[in-house]
């Protein structure tokens, strides 16, 4: 079941196209990357999505029914990248107030402010005001009061940014914990590993079109280039390496990388090896990275003139 | 709708709770109470009491300069230069040289002392010897003395406004139209000015794009300057009950003895003290007060909700350059600016075209009318202008929030861009 179904999203300005005809369908608890670079129109989208902006085309499907923003936006949790906090407010305050302006009530925050402020460790804080806190500090308390009013829709551009890695573990478990207990997580990023870490599922955009969506699993099948890396016991004499099953596309000290040629098999590389009693010490496809997918889509759909 | 009670009770609490309000709502009428209590208190205490030495050579005016209050003559026969020497040593403040002189060509009066001679000794004594002088004249023409003070006509016009007849002064209608025309003008521009350093806050700290995942961008700018206009009334009841209370305190401890004293014993401080407590009574008494403050608060309210409005979009244009601010503030301040001068002209003529249209339209009605109004309803200002111009306030302040919360809905999360006043007008027109 699709929490999200986006169909034909279009956001028009009068320079540009920001959003272009864009569909896409975000399953039920999952953790879903939406990635492209910078201008892409991610941020129109999650603008979109989170019912800031309206769309000049298209229709949002929210939990099946068509969105209506008015209601659904208090089981929506939107920490955009650009965020901030009132300065001069008390941390405390300031969570229990955003908790308030989606639908909590004053009890209902209180309660689970502190289960949260628990929870990260920062009890102490609730009394400080906000601009004593550094910026990794603020960050963990604009995460929380994303959460606070536990969404159903969980959208985080860019949660890492200013983290230091202890901090980025706790946020990221969090993220994990809440997709486990059924929240679906929109997460926007350009930080490539974390999309291979975190997501399930990733669509790519760029120039306002959408330009890839699958399963990471599968985009890194379907972008595979049959690359693969033997480890050798002992370079074998180069002669021996001649065959029409594959091609040496880099050779290192006691490993190759190869590319298998058309109409042959993983088997007929290892074959190759045992005939000519090469020791193996290891072999491993070679899956292209998000990030090469990513570089390499970019590339290509540019080259392209719309 | 909640949700706009939220922010407004944010934006009120946060700035209730700010020292600088507390120091602004006490001090502006302690300061008031101030500039009226001085004075009386200066006057009742006194200075210390100031001895001059009197030479008077022809005997003239031998006895006959009257002490005032602190002020004692004594009139001495010495040498002017052996006293010019010693008068200090003997104890006097001053000395006043009469040279013997034709009353016809009266010169050489000299008044030596140590320190500059104040000011009102001076007209005082130059009063005293000029009554003095012109009685020697007169008797020496042969005019009766007595026989010309009964001929001495005094001439007070007393103006009865409207039916009800109510005696009133154009001197008060000018001060109080005066002073409540400067103080919506100020009103709006410190609490317009405050809207928009709010929204500048939360568009440059991001915490708008926050926000607006959770409200309307109009719920939270109309939160905003509701709250602001909560701070407004709050601060303005405050000071209206502290002024009837300062008011009352002074007529309370001043009035009684004070006027007694002033009828039975003809004091020249408590006189003064007295007569500056008629004139309160009469600034009182001579206005209209329940007109002038339900006006002034529709007024202030009406003015405020017109330009906050617009002070909001300004602040949502503004990006990291602070000196964005003057080009964009400019348009708005200019028509307060405007009013503040037509304002001027209104209470000195009221009627005039330009008071009439400034007091219509709702760029410049708050200020102006607020100037028009202290010379009565319908005296003054006709009925007719009255409702003409709260009607066009209303529907101003209707038309500039909706204009207003266009071009904030885009401008605040617009950011690193640089926005001109014409594209954001462009705004308005987009759906």
């Amino acid at each position: 079941m699709n929490l999200l179904d986006i169909q034909h999203l279009k956001k028009y300005y009068a320079t540009h196209k920001a959003v272009d005809d864009v569909s896409f369908a975000i399953p039920q608890g999952s953790i879903f990357g939406l990635l492209g670079p910078n201008g892409a129109g991610k941020t129109t989208l999650l603008r979109m999505i989170t019912g800031i902006f309206y769309p000049d085309e298209g229709e949002i499907l929210f939990d099946g029914r068509k969105f209506d923003p008015g209601n659904d936006i208090r089981h929506i949790g939107y920490m955009p990248e650009e965020r901030g906090l009132y300065k001069k407010m008390k941390v405390g305050e300031q969570v229990k107030y955003l908790a308030q302006l989606k639908g909590l009530s004053e009890k209902e925050a209180k309660q689970k402010i502190d289960y949260w402020f628990t929870k990260f460790e920062i009890t102490s804080w609730y009394n400080k005001k906000v601009e004593e806190l550094s910026k990794g500090m603020g960050q963990k308390v604009q995460f929380i009061s994303t959460i606070l009013h536990d969404p159903k829709l969980l959208i985080l551009d860019e949660p890492f940014s200013g983290l230091d890695p202890i901090n980025s573990k706790l946020i990221q478990d969090e993220i994990f914990e809440l997709s486990r207990k059924g929240t679906t997580i929109i997460f926007s990023t350009h930080r490539m590993e974390q999309v291979e870490e975190i997501c399930n599922q990733i669509v790519l955009v760029n120039k306002g079109k959408k330009i890839l969506d699958g399963s990471v699993k599968q985009i890194k099948h379907d972008f595979k280039h049959n690359l693969f890396r033997i480890g050798v016991g002992q370079m074998p004499n180069p002669a021996q390496m001649a065959t029409h099953h594959f091609t040496i596309v880099k050779q290192d000290d006691h490993a190759y990388t190869v590319k298998v040629n058309a109409d042959s098999k993983t088997n007929d590389i290892l074959s190759h090896f045992i005939h000519h009693d090469i020791p193996i010490t290891y072999f491993e496809e070679l899956l292209p990275t998000i990030n090469d997918v990513f570089i390499e889509r970019v590339k290509f759909t540019e080259q392209i003139p719309n | 709708m909640n949700k706009i009670w939220l922010i407004i009770k944010r934006e009120y609490i946060t700035r209730v709770r700010k020292k600088a309000f507390l120091i602004t709502t006490l001090l502006i009428p302690v300061f008031f109470a101030a500039t009226i209590v001085v004075p009386i208190l200066m006057a009742k205490s006194g200075n210390s009491s100031q001895r001059i030495a009197v030479v008077d050579e022809s005997k003239m005016f031998q006895d006959k300069l009257a002490d005032y209050d602190n002020v004692h003559f004594k009139f001495v026969e010495a040498q002017i230069d052996t006293l010019k020497k010693s008068y200090q040593q003997l104890g006097y403040n001053g000395l006043l040289h009469i040279p013997a002189m034709d009353i016809n060509r009266p010169s050489g009066i000299v008044y030596y002392s140590e320190g500059q001679m104040n000011l009102s000794l001076r007209s005082k004594l130059e009063n005293r010897l000029q009554d003095l002088i012109e009685e020697k004249r007169m008797a020496a023409a042969g005019i009766d003395q007595g026989k010309l003070k009964e001929m001495r006509a005094d001439i007070d016009i007393i103006n009865k406004t409207g039916k009800e007849e109510r005696e009133g002064s154009s001197g008060v209608a000018f001060a109080v139209g005066y002073a409540s025309g400067f103080i919506i003008y100020i009103i709006l521009l410190v609490f317009g000015m405050s809207v928009m350093r709010g929204v500048m806050e939360e568009k440059m700290n991001r915490i708008a794009e926050v926000m607006v995942s959770s409200v309307k961008p109009f719920q939270l700018m109309m939160g905003k300057i509701l709250g602001i206009a909560g701070v407004g009334l709050t601060q303005f009841i405050i000071w209206v009950g502290l002024i009837i209370a300062i008011y009352s305190g002074i007529m309370l401890t001043f009035s009684q003895n004070e006027i007694q004293a002033a009828q039975s014993m003809q004091n020249g401080n408590s006189a003064a003290t007295a007569e500056m407590i008629r004139n309160m009574k009469y600034v009182a008494g001579s206005v209209n007060w329940t007109l002038i403050i339900s006006c002034f608060m529709f007024y202030f309210l009406g003015g405020y909700l017109f330009y906050a409005s617009l002070f909001a979009a300004v602040g949502s244009l503004v990006n990291e350059d602070p000196n964005d601010i003057q080009g964009l503030t400019f348009p708005i301040t200019l028509p307060v600016i405007i009013a503040i001068i037509i304002m001027f002209k209104a209470v000195q003529d009221p009627g005039s075209p330009i008071a009439v249209w400034g007091s219509i339209i709702p760029f410049t009605s708050p200020v102006v009318m607020m100037a028009r109004l202290p010379y009565g309803v319908p005296g003054g200002v006709p009925v007719w202008q009255l409702l003409l111009s709260m009607a066009s306030l209303i529907v101003g302040f209707i038309f500039s929030t909706w204009a207003a919360a266009k071009i904030y809905r885009t401008g605040i999360l617009l950011y690193g861009k640089k926005v001109t006043m014409k594209e954001a007008i462009k705004w308005i027109a987009r759906k």
